[in-house]
């Protein structure tokens, strides 16, 4: 029959007995726990990070660009011959049926006055359908209409930080602005969506008609010229068909032949960057994997220390067996003491982690995610450890003759 | 059936070529409340003989029966539970747990038998009384004299109530006056409770608190007396 609490007690008393030695080899537990958290905390927060780009970007995306990838076999980067049109725009919309919205694009930078403020930023021409694509909504006023479109008004959308070094704490809409000294009126204002996947701020940017910009702001190389077509699938299932639909209809109204390589590109955004999130999962793992060695070794100098206490304390255990202490009264012993070391160090390993965690998120500005499962894992490894590395120690000490062992000096 | 019986018991140690015979086929028996003295010259052989009765050794050849019940066929655990419950030792060099209290030296025999533990202590403290050590429970061996670490021992290898005493020169490090004592001590539990002492010691006039004396001499018994 073994005594568990007495055992604890037992194990406790050696351990305190030792406190320097406890501490160091507790050290390398508390080490490998705190590593393992805070690597897996740094790794899950850019994981989420990107998950919440993905989901800011809008889901389903697919963009259009003018120019071929490639020309005469030399690569050319996409976007750069105009070939795009508001008409393929327009029959995208209507011929693809994979196809649930479609939203083109005419963009530049252009300074901003707002009585004696202004600001540079990026001009994004487009139709009223892009708020949709990009499931963009607006904190004050309302958005342009396709009648604005039709008729190339002069109002604007402004994207957080324009209103931020504009207007300050003032309510823009119904104001005039200049942009490139054409006046301009601000219907509304878009709600904040922070950085994209680049780190680029995506509040820093005002939305107008994409007419408006072709004929008043930007010129066009030609009439109804688009720089990009952004098109939302019906669904994720949809997205490769809409590429492949947009591919052949495009193909067609460009009267391309047989050999002939596209004159545009089409990209799928949300495979790109489910592609990202997935490499950033890879790279958890491989941090967790990193971290997980220093626990290892971590525990393996328990054990060390745990053969050393077994060695010392030949005597002790000689008269414990003298008086009636079975196999199991001496391996519990040792292994509660390595446990309690691993345990002790992880409970501190995880404080430790988490403290870490913060620091760097503090510090670096990254989003960090301590999860309670790494905690869990942390823990119930360290655990793991101690009975792992301990058993060795403590079932050498037990197989020791009691003679022999009394007889240690 | 006695209690204890040795049937032509050897125990050779190799030394690299050479094969020490410490125990010669000794054969022996000793009934429920003997007082036996064991004496001998160094190296004789008496710790050996001692250390196999008390199931901290076992023996090279021969067996070793105890309650009737043949040792050799014992595993390990059994074993400890034997010296656990029938057995309790007295060393020499005392054998105390340090930096651990006397009532906490004396609970460790109670540890490995499931007693609660306020039964583990109300009976170590009684064990603490019987030896003379009221008081000084909380004592640790380092702050206890010899006399009095070597009353630890003895309420310890009794307060499973074991039957049996096995006593190896318990004496050795006490002086003349201690030493008589612990003697009277171990007089009053084999009168009073019947308990079955058996000690090594090289005094005759500690030898002459026993009720028979068995002497060694190279591995055997030369001589296997009672004291008149
Ligand atoms: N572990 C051992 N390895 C080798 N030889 C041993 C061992 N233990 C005892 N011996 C030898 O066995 C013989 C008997 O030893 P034992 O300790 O039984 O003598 P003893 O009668 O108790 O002597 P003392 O009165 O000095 O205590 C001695 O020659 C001793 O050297
Ligand atoms: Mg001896």
């Amino acid at each position: 029959m073994i005594n568990l609490p007495s055992t604890f007690k037992i194990s406790f008393r050696a351990l305190r007995v030792n406190k320097m030695r406890s501490g160091l080899t507790m050290l390398g537990i508390i080490i490998g726990v705190g590593a393992v958290i805070a690597m897996v905390a740094v790794g899950a927060g850019a994981t989420q990070q990107i998950a919440a780009q993905i989901s800011s970007m809008g889901s389903n995306l697919l963009i259009v660009l003018p120019g071929a990838t490639t020309s005469g076999g030399v690569r050319m980067g996409a976007g750069t011959q105009p070939t795009l049109t508001m008409a393929d725009a327009e029959a995208i919309l209507r011929e693809c049926p994979a196809v649930e919205a479609v939203a083109p694009t005419h963009s530049g930078t252009a300074q901003i006055v707002f009585s004696h403020m202004n600001w540079s930023t990026a001009i994004l021409g487009t139709t009223p359908s892009m708020l949709d694509i990009r499931e963009w909504r607006l904190t004050a006023g309302r958005s342009f209409t396709s009648q604005d479109v039709k008729s190339a008004t002069k109002v604007a959308l402004l994207g957080q930080t324009v209103v931020d070094n504009l207007f300050g704490d003032q309510d823009p809409v119904g104001h005039a602005i200049r942009i490139k000294n054409l006046p301009f009126t601000v219907v509304g204002v878009l709600a904040p969506k922070g950085q994209d996947a680049r780190g680029h701020d995506q509040d820093d940017t005002i939305m107008i008609p994409i007419t408006t910009a072709q004929k008043k702001l930007f010129g066009a190389q030609f009439p109804g010229m688009v720089r990009v077509i952004t098109v939302k699938a019906k669904n994720a299932e949809d997205l490769e068909a809409a590429e492949q639909q947009i591919t052949e209809l495009l193909r067609q109204r460009h009267r391309m032949g047989q050999k002939q390589e596209n004159d545009f590109t089409v990209r799928n955004l949300t495979q790109l960057m489910q592609a990202r999130e997935e490499s950033t999962r890879v790279m958890t793992l491989l941090l967790g994997a990193i971290a997980s060695v220093s626990l290892l070794v971590g525990g393996i100098g328990i054990m060390n220390i745990m053969l050393v206490s077994v060695t010392e304390r030949t005597r002790e255990i000689g008269i414990r067996m003298a008086i009636g202490a079975k196999t199991w009264d001496i391996r519990l012993q040792f292994i509660i003491e390595a446990l309690t070391l691993s345990l002790i160090g992880g409970i501190i390993g995880t404080i430790a982690g988490v403290a870490t965690s913060a620091i760097i998120s503090s510090a670096s500005g990254w989003p960090i995610v301590v999860s309670p499962l790494s905690i869990v894992l942390a823990f119930g490894f360290s655990g793991f450890i101690g009975i792992f590395f301990g058993f060795y120690p403590a079932y050498k000490a037990s197989l020791l003759n009691p003679i022999d062992a009394l007889r240690y000096e | 059936m006695s209690l204890i019986e040795a049937q032509k018991i050897s125990k050779v140690y190799r030394l690299g070529d050479i094969d020490l015979r410490a125990l010669d086929h000794i054969s022996s028996t000793i009934e429920k409340s003997e007082f036996v003295a064991i004496m001998g010259q160094s190296g004789s052989g008496k710790s050996t003989f001692m250390n196999i009765l008390g199931c901290l050794d076992t023996p090279t050849d021969g067996h070793y029966f105890l309650d009737g019940i043949d040792t050799g066929r014992l595993s390990r655990d059994d074993l400890a539970e034997i010296r656990n419950k029938k057995l309790g030792f007295v060393f020499q060099g005392f054998n105390l747990l340090s930096r651990t209290s006397a009532l906490e030296n004396v609970e460790l025999p109670m540890l490995y038998n499931g007693f609660a533990a306020h039964e583990r202590r109300d009976r170590a403290r009684q064990a603490l009384k019987n030896v003379g050590l009221e008081g000084r429970e909380d004592h640790h061996p380092n702050q206890l004299s010899g006399g009095q670490q070597q009353r630890v021992a003895i309420a310890r290898a009794l307060v499973n109530e074991a039957p049996i005493i096995l006593a190896d020169e318990p004496t050795g490090n006490l002086d003349t006056r201690t030493s008589q004592e612990i003697m009277e001590l171990f007089v009053r539990l084999n009168q009073e409770s019947g308990i079955t002492v058996i000690l090594v010691t090289h005094e005759h006039d500690i030898a002459a608190y026993g009720k028979r004396i068995i002497r060694f001499s190279d591995g055997r018994i030369i001589t296997d007396e009672a004291v008149i």
